[in-house]
């Protein structure tokens, strides 16, 4: 079950539901009791046309795109159906076509998706959508992904009729702080209406006017602030709902779509990111029913844009009086590690973010095991709390909180005030900062000036990095691969979208230099390779391998997480 | 029994329904209602079963009055009161919109007990213990007299807890319609009684004996339909089927307007009289002399008849045998079954007369601007369709026609009706595709005027 709870599920019918043989364009097929004929058809390979239709809303049957040719069994005069010489039921066929949407599978049900009336309609439905619609392709976000333009090529005529004036209505019509509406191009799905309301619970969409005249509107005294306002633009067919955010920055079919996960909070919503030429344009979600469903936050959405910002650490430095020095990578790497070996394991703590891949964290372990002595290093992670929303979002904001704690590396904060009171104390005087800032988790900026060694690894300059002596820059979510687990126990993957920046590395890479420099065994450079050294030594991850990960993820055994 | 405007006896109107209204000394005073025999069936109705009202009603043979002529009893069997567990809903549409229609006005304003008399009848007999009345929003006296009577009933205990110390309860409401021609539709009706906007519902699988108001078993039924329940209970299912025709049992009431000396509402068994006959004699004929061109014979929605067409009807003779006669258009007798035979519908008993001075194009665009401005807009085809259509008919009335114009309204009707959410679709189609198709010269004409002026070189 998905995470987010959806008041529809017309392509799940529950387990239990008996088989039935129903007819599907001349072969008899079997399928669930009440599943919705657009499913029955899309299990078998056939695409019934739809634009309201979503298989998590309501049914609002208004598009007519979806009509076919419906038969039933033909009852005998005893009332039961006549077979045929293969013992089938006969079929007698409505007359009227009927939508398939509104339509659920019973045995002896016959479907035609694509009979002489089936596609009379589906042309005849098509041209009344373009009738008034703008045709403004060429500027339109929406083209290149758009269910007008692409059944306009399937199932249209080719050519309209229509010569009158066209109805014009409003555009550019500002209906919350991240979507706009254009209404010319709406063709009136309510898809978004019943999303407001059924999912996002925000009720405020609407149709005002009337006929040819309707259009969406948003309630006067409202604007449509929900965090999951942008889900809109995804599930409206046409370019009506338009983010803010992506309107006008990138034409979709530039785009090269990398499946990953988003990284703002522990639920782990599976996206497809959207990039080109070494810069991310986009997060959309992407279905996973075993967690997000076909949905995602704003705010995750939102998330990426800090990878792309001005204060990303480019190159690996040193600190000399003057300022930050450049470096090359192999010798900072090997200055580093000289300077770790050199420490009393005691005295060095690693302050590591719950937001690393699981991957990234097991060589945290064996970066740990190669410097420590007699004594334990003292690892933790730094937690972030942010408020659950009863839908998607999760008030753990790290996206690998119970990878950190499978692997050890730490659990919520619990010995963050710990660490704080040993830096006070003198007894740690180095720490390796990854991907956190020591200042945001509490250690107080006079007792970082007091370590004898900071070494920060990252993307983002703050107030740890500006006192570090060391820098070494990291790779974000879109630049590297790996694997998390989120707040339900489900492993994903994250795939790499773009290169790293500068010279900035994969944090993989730069981990497994140190170990290498300090004289620790190789764990192989791909993140496949790691995966299945993490896997041989982590119990709980007993019997995973990269590859079966797949686009979905896999759950970890129930008593692991 | 009133005579109106016949010397043959034949011609001679039955009113049940309307048998008082034209009375001068009538009024809608509850005090007048019981002078006249008023809520004496409701006492004989609340001694009977309800199941045997229902079954009264199902022997009389009464289809609906409101258009679609679906028998009463049969769609009052729809629900199971033994498995049925949520309240049962009996609504009164009294939406009263299609152009040509004007008999349902003529009861709400002149006899409203009689309509409060059906309906107790009708809620008792479904087992409803709430009922509706949706009086279109424009008839604003009509649901202050309403009101008015409504609380007179209550008054005297016709309405209200233990009604007449039976143990039945019941209360009715006026609600004022939200002034658009759909919420007459029954699902649309339920949708706005419910506070929404009138969207017509989907079925399946909502339809409303099974999901209908709040999602509970819900009847609905036209003004003139649940006046006639009182008095199917007053002289029995088999008597009442006797009146009429078989099929088209009892009186129906036809509103004729248009292009006839004296237009007017008349009420006369199924199948009693001929159009020719209404027209000519009961009507006086057509207007200044003129000739009849063309009669929609059901409200806007039907399709229109042609004068001078001859129509195969198949019927049963005396014998009971099919056969099949030619009729002329002023032979047809007036039922639900001929005229539907001769292509058209009954529909809700407006009939709209046209001589031969009107022009058919002018005609079609009036028709077409009302569906356009009426299509709730919800389904494609209706929506996209409806406007395109006016528009073309518009531009055609305004002298710019172009040759392609008929044909692209047939196609246009073509790809409408019968693949909508509700029978608005049929509504707004059905009338372009008689009117383009029986008159086409008309239509051609129109359409090849503007290309001979653009022939002429431009100077």
């Amino acid at each position: 079950m998905a995470l987010i709870r959806n008041p529809f599920d017309h392509d799940l019918p529950s387990a239990d539901s008996p088989q039935v043989h129903v007819h599907l364009d001349g072969k008899w097929v079997d399928v669930p009791l009440g599943l919705n004929v657009i499913e029955v058809a899309r299990r078998f390979g056939k695409l019934i046309p739809h634009y309201c239709y979503h298989p998590k809303l309501s049914i609002a049957g208004n598009c007519r795109m979806c009509l076919f040719e419906m038969g039933t069994p033909k009852l005998g005069p005893d009332r039961k159906p006549v077979l045929d010489g293969e013992g089938r039921p006969e079929l007698q066929w409505v007359p009227r076509p009927q939508i398939a949407c509104a339509t659920t599978a019973f045995e002896g049900l016959g479907i035609r998706t694509a009979s002489p009336l089936v596609e009379s309609c589906q042309k005849g439905v098509m041209e009344f959508l373009l009738a008034n619609h703008p045709l403004d392709c060429p500027i339109c976000d929406q083209a290149g992904e758009c269910k007008l333009q692409e059944y306009a090529f399937d199932y249209g005529k080719g050519r309209s009729q229509f010569g009158e004036e066209k109805v014009r209505k409003p555009k550019r019509v500002d209906i919350g702080p991240r979507i706009l509406l254009d209404d010319e191009r709406c063709i009136l799905c309510t898809r978004c209406i019943r999303f407001a309301r059924e999912i996002a619970d925000d009720d405020c969409l609407g149709i005002t006017e009337r006929g040819g005249y309707n259009r969406l509107s948003i309630h006067p005294d409202q604007r449509f602030t929900s965090n999951y306002s942008l889900n809109t633009a995804d599930i409206c067919p046409v370019g009506a709902l338009t983010t803010k955010d992506f309107r006008f920055r990138m034409r979709a079919w530039f785009l090269k779509e990398t499946q990953s996960i988003c990284v703002d909070c522990a639920t782990g919503c599976n996206v497809t990111i959207g990039s080109r030429e070494g810069f991310v344009y986009r997060l959309t979600p992407r279905v996973n029913e075993a967690v997000n469903s076909h949905w995602m936050c704003d705010q995750g959405r939102l998330g990426f844009h800090p990878i792309h910002s001005k204060h990303r650490v480019l190159e690996p430095a040193r600190r000399v009086e003057t300022g930050l020095f450049p470096g090359e990578w192999p010798l900072v790497l090997g200055q580093v590690a000289e300077s770790l070996r050199k420490l009393e394991p005691s005295s060095l703590a690693l302050l590591v973010s719950a937001r690393l891949t699981n991957e990234e964290l097991f060589l945290v372990q064996r970066l740990r095991e190669s410097l420590r002595g007699e004594s334990e290093i003292f690892t933790e992670v730094v937690p972030r709390k942010g408020q659950a929303d009863g839908l998607l979002r999760s008030d753990d904001l790290n996206p690998n909180s119970k990878g950190a704690r499978i692997l050890g590396i730490g659990a919520d904060g619990e010995k963050l005030p710990e660490l704080r009171k040993r830096i006070e104390e003198g007894k740690v005087r180095a720490l390796f900062c990854l991907h956190e800032d020591a200042i945001g988790a509490g250690v107080p900026e006079e007792m970082l000036e007091r370590l004898s060694l900071l070494v920060w690894q990252g993307i983002l300059e703050d107030k740890s990095c500006e006192r570090a002596h060391w820098v070494l820059p990291g790779a974000s979510f879109a630049e590297k691969s790996g694997s998390m687990v989120n707040r339900a126990g489900q492993v994903q993957r994250l795939h790499r979208a773009i290169p790293t920046p500068g010279r900035a590395k994969e944090d993989v890479w730069i981990l497994r230099g140190l170990i290498l420099a300090l004289g620790g065994e190789d764990v192989g450079q791909s993140v496949p390779d790691i995966f299945s050294k993490m896997v041989a030594t982590t119990p709980a991850f007993h019997g995973f391998t990269w590859s079966g990960l797949g686009d979905q993820g896999v759950p970890l055994p129930a008593q692991a997480g | 029994m009133t005579k109106v405007g016949a010397a043959n006896d034949r011609l001679a109107e039955h009113r049940i329904i309307l048998r008082f209204v034209d009375e001068p000394d009538y009024t809608t005073d509850i005090d007048c209602y019981l002078r006249h025999g008023g809520y004496e069936q409701l006492r004989k109705a609340l001694s009977m079963d309800p199941a045997a009202i229902v079954a009264e009603v199902k022997a009389s043979g009464l289809r609906g009055r409101g258009g679609a002529g679906f028998p009463t009893g049969t769609k009052w069997g729809f629900i199971d009161h033994a498995k049925n567990r949520k309240p049962v809903y009996l609504l009164c549409n009294a939406d009263e919109s299609e152009p040509g229609t004007f008999k349902d006005r003529q009861i709400l304003y002149k006899d409203p007990h009689q309509l409060l008399e059906g309906m107790i009848i009708s809620s008792y007999a479904n087992r409803a213990h709430l009922a509706y009345i949706y009086i279109r929003g424009e008839m604003a006296h009509g649901a202050q007299i309403l009101e008015r009577a409504l609380a007179e009933a209550r008054a005297k205990n016709f309405l209200g807890a233990n009604i007449l110390g039976t143990g039945y309860d019941l209360d009715i409401f006026v609600f004022r319609g939200a002034g658009a021609y759909i919420c007459g539709e029954e699902t649309g009706l339920i949708e706005s009684l419910e506070g929404k906007r009138a969207y017509p519902r989907i079925k399946p699988p909502y339809f409303p004996a099974v999901l209908g108001l709040y999602l509970c078993p819900t009847i609905v039924n036209n003004v003139e339909t649940l006046c006639n329940v009182k008095h199917i209970v007053e002289m029995g299912g088999a008597a009442y089927s006797k009146i009429g025709t078989p099929n088209n049992t009892g009186t129906r009431i036809w509103c004729v307007s248009g292009d006839v000396r004296r237009p007017g509402y008349f009420e006369y068994d199924g199948g009693a009289i001929t159009l020719g006959e209404l027209l000519y004699e009961v009507c006086g004929g057509i207007r200044d002399g003129n000739r009849l061109k063309a009669v929609i014979p059901g409200g806007s929605s039907a399709k229109v008849l042609r004068a001078g067409e001859i129509y195969p009807i198949r019927r049963k003779n005396s014998e009971g045998r099919l056969e099949e006669i030619e009729m002329k258009l002023e032979d047809l007798p007036l039922d639900f079954d001929t005229i539907a035979a001769s292509g058209s519908m009954s529909g809700s008993g407006g009939i709209i007369v046209m001589d031969h001075t009107r022009d058919m194009v002018e005609c079609l665009n009036n028709l077409s601007a009302f569906y356009a401005h009426e299509s709730c807009g919800q389904c494609t085809p209706c929506r996209e369709g409806a406007l395109w259509m006016h528009k073309i008919l518009d531009r055609m009335r305004e002298g710019e026609g172009r040759p392609e114009d008929p044909q692209q309204l047939l196609d246009l009707a073509d790809q409408i009706a019968g693949r909508t959410i509700c029978a608005f679709g049929e509504a707004c189609s059905w009338p372009v595709e008689s009117f383009v198709a029986k008159f086409r010269e008309e239509f051609e004409a129109k359409a090849a005027a503007k290309e001979h002026e653009r022939l002429q070189p431009a100077c």
